[in-house]
């Protein structure tokens, strides 16, 4: 039935021609280079020796990095993929390599990051008998991918990652996992010539685009005394960004941004006016029930952003431009929906709208941004107190790198403080775990992010929390000897669960008071350079040093313990309840 | 707090697919996650080779139904989603009854009963006896009602099929989408120039 002989294999260099007698794993490894991946993020075992066999082959065409645990290989893959635009792609042997994905699937699924994983599996003739290292893995994960598909013969392997790539790219992105049995990599087959998917039946990646609509909420944006614009990713998975400037221009609207949406319009624009949502601007969070039109473009309207929905934006007509038909009116009900990729809608409103400005409603922004710096920023970037804020060292790092660096956060206050304070001039320069908000994934994400975009600085910007949780990718940089510059924001907590403790909990701080490593001489021990810092005159310095350096190299900065972020619209509330203190 | 009965009503989705292993399971999380029970779900081929029909029921308000197809069309294999009312579809449930053929051939007036309930016997054997009757709900209870006194041994139902009144049937549609293929512009939902009617996308 299939040969069990993957050293007869050809080589890459031999193969290609059509109907050339293949094995299923070398067929696998052919489908990646001519679906243009370089790099690969990886962890061996048992059910995928055949593929890593036939990959011993293919060092010149693609890169592997050796990971240390299959979740930093997805969040690697995740950060290649929102630093490039490409789809990342992770390998997995079956069982708990394979299941050790799940957490960074559910992360790029509901981040709409296009990632590939391929998991190696039992022999067929095993399949359902609990063998050794055998879970199903497409049952598990068919809640947390776009699409999933198991592989039991080789003949089916080029056709299945042909549609996997383009799943995973296509429409609105999202992780796909293609499970291929040991058998059907190890069985030669005369493979055709590998065809890329261009269509599935079944599948529309995108909407048309009705003009009728379009028109119509030209026509609302024109009659607006106080319109504003939402933004989120899709502007960027778009690849929308100067056809969104030139929208934002054109119409004189505020804009502000998800934390995904962020770098699409520059952190420094006269029309953007900040971010949204829980730790968000003052002003864009109050002034959203005060909008007479809303226009949402590549946003989700997740609760983080919206708060109380029976309380959010009911005065206002709501435009919703999106390219997943299930967005519209999943939350917030749509005035008008304006489906399609935005690259194409938003040329076609952009025509139609005014060229006009809105001073008065921007200078409400603007009053209320004085407000927030009166009472939240000007302190956490310029602290009277001597104990370091996590602010300040973002406004340090935002003077050296000028908004250029990609900036890699985990999940915790240093991320909202990161998201809120550090300077993007470029879309694809925020990589964060938005919607799942997994703790650990910033380490492993920046070394992706770096592969993905190898010419621009990465810093990562991690609590000492979360480092904790994927700590041993330092490995990962050490062997690859990827440049990743990592800032440790540490202030001996689980600082945003402390924080939550505090506002709402009494200050009952229950175990979230944790100890950590000499985080310097670990990195030493993984022979990457690092520094302590605790002192302000220490900061500046230590930064330049670390941006300066050549490699990797890991700085902690000892923040202050119990500082909030602020400000926060408490859960439960709407948005106009945002609180600055 | 779910909403009033008064906003919920029986509603019966109708989605086309490819015919795929572990779509069934993609479709039922759809539900499941948002913890809806499904009342009825039946799958079978269609009149288009290759394609297969969900039928599905569920007791819900037509703002969530309406969500769930869109997801349940969002999955990549699913060609198209409908979703009625019960007075929009034809449908139809159909009952076995297994009773011991002595009773019933001792003390029930047989063809009385049959021809009551609109039922037929399928097998009659000296032990038992197993009609059917098809039908709604109520009508395929009434012959449980009848026969319950003289020994039911055994009873079931299958899920809902249901024809959607107003369509055209899905196979228009479809050939359309295969004349055009492989063109990436295919898409459709002329629904969509309505939007008070529009039922998916």
């Amino acid at each position: 039935m299939f040969q069990n002989q993957p050293s007869a294999q050809p080589t890459a260099s031999s193969a290609a021609p059509a109907l050339a007698p293949t094995t299923g794993a070398v067929a696998t490894l052919q489908a990646l280079v001519a679906e243009g991946v370089d790099t690969i993020f990886g962890y061996p075992g048992g059910a995928i020796i055949p593929i890593y066999d036939a990959l011993y082959d293919f060092k010149e065409q693609l890169n592997h990095v050796l990971v240390r645990h299959e979740q930093g290989g997805i969040h690697a893959a995740q950060g290649y993929a929102r630093s490039s635009g490409r789809v990342g792609v992770a390998l997995a042997t079956s069982g708990p390599g394979a299941t050790n994905l799940v957490t960074g699937l559910a992360d790029a699924l509901i981040d709409s990051t296009p990632v590939v994983c391929i998991t190696g599996q039992v022999f067929a003739h095993l399949l359902g008998t609990d063998a050794f290292q055998e879970t199903d893995i497409i049952n598990i994960t068919t809640p947390v991918t776009k699409w999933n598909y198991q592989v039991t013969r080789a003949e089916e392997i080029p056709e299945a990652l042909a549609k996997a790539f383009y799943i995973a790219r296509s429409g609105r992105p999202g992780p796909v996992l293609v499970d291929i049995t040991k058998n059907a990599q190890m069985q030669t087959f005369d493979a055709p010539e590998y065809q890329p998917c261009q269509h599935i039946r079944s599948y529309r990646p995108a909407p048309v685009v009705r003009r009728k609509y379009v028109e119509q909420a030209a026509a609302l944006i024109n009659s607006a005394k106080r319109p504003f614009i939402l933004w989120g990713q899709g502007v960027v998975l778009g690849g929308a960004e100067a056809e969104f400037k030139a929208f934002v221009e054109k119409s004189g609207i505020p804009a502000a941004w998800t934390i995904l949406g962020v770098g699409a319009l520059a952190t420094g624009h006269p029309l953007n006016v900040g971010m949204l949502g829980m730790h968000g601007n003052y002003g864009p969070n109050v002034l959203t029930n005060e909008c007479d039109v809303l226009i949402a473009i590549g946003m989700r309207f997740d609760d983080r952003v919206t708060g109380r929905l029976d309380k959010y934006a009911k005065q206002a007509q709501v435009i919703h431009l999106d390219i997943d038909p299930t967005e519209i009116d999943k939350n917030v009900k749509t005035t008008m929906p304006v489906w399609g990729d935005c690259k194409e809608t938003l040329p076609l409103l952009t025509a139609l709208v005014e060229r006009r400005a809105h001073p008065e409603w921007l200078a409400r922004f603007n009053d209320h941004m004085a407000q927030e710096v009166e009472a939240v920023i000007r302190e956490e970037l310029f602290p009277t107190s001597e104990e370091l804020t996590m602010g300040e060292v973002m406004q340090q790092l935002n003077e050296i790198t000028r908004g250029e660096a990609i900036i890699v956060s985990d999940v915790g206050q240093h991320q909202m403080v990161a998201c809120r304070y550090a300077q993007f001039n470029h879309a694809r320069s925020n990589v964060t775990s938005g919607g799942l908000g997994t703790m650990g994934f910033a380490l492993p994400a920046a070394i992706g992010a770096k592969f993905g975009a190898p010419d621009r600085p990465v810093v990562a910007v991690i609590g000492d929390g979360g480092f904790q949780m994927t700590i041993q990718e330092l490995g990962t940089i050490m062997q690859t000897g990827v440049d990743v510059k990592i800032i440790i924001l540490n202030n001996q907590f689980l600082g945003m669960v402390r924080q939550w403790q505090e506002l709402f909990h009494q200050r009952r701080y229950s175990f979230v008071d944790i100890q950590s490593p000499d985080f310097v001489a670990v990195a030493a021990g993984y022979r990457i350079a690092g520094q302590r810092v605790a002192a302000r005159a220490d900061l500046r310095p230590a930064l330049e040093k670390m941006l300066a350096h050549s490699g990797s190299f890991l700085l902690e900065v000892m923040v202050t313990k119990e500082n909030n972020i602020f400000p926060m619209v408490p859960q439960g509330c709407s948005v106009a309840e945002i609180r600055l203190r | 707090m779910s909403p009033e009965p008064a906003d919920r009503q029986e509603y019966n989705i109708t989605a086309y697919t490819e015919n795929q292993v572990g779509l069934l399971n993609r479709i039922a999380i759809i539900f499941s996650r948002r913890k809806i029970n499904i009342e009825s779900l039946n799958v079978s081929p269609s009149e288009i080779e290759g394609i297969h029909r969900f039928n599905i029921v569920i007791v819900e308000t037509e703002e969530v139904v309406e969500k769930l197809a869109k997801q349940i069309e969002k999955q990549v294999e699913v060609l198209k989603v409908y979703f009625n009312t019960n007075a929009d579809v034809i449908w139809q449930e159909m009952a076995l009854y297994k009773v011991p053929t002595d009773v019933i051939a001792e003390k029930v007036l047989v063809e009385r009963l049959l021809r009551e309930n609109g039922a037929r016997a399928v097998v009659i054997r000296k032990d038992y006896t197993v009609f059917e009757t098809t039908g709604h709900r109520e009508e395929t209870d009434n012959l449980i009602k009848a026969l319950q006194p003289y020994g039911l041994i055994e009873f079931v139902r299958s899920a809902r099929i249901a024809i959607i009144k107003a369509s055209d049937g899905f196979h228009h549609k479809l050939r359309e989408f295969e004349r055009r293929e492989p063109s990436e512009e295919v898409a459709e939902n002329e629904f969509l120039n309505d939007r008070e009617q529009v039922f998916t996308m």
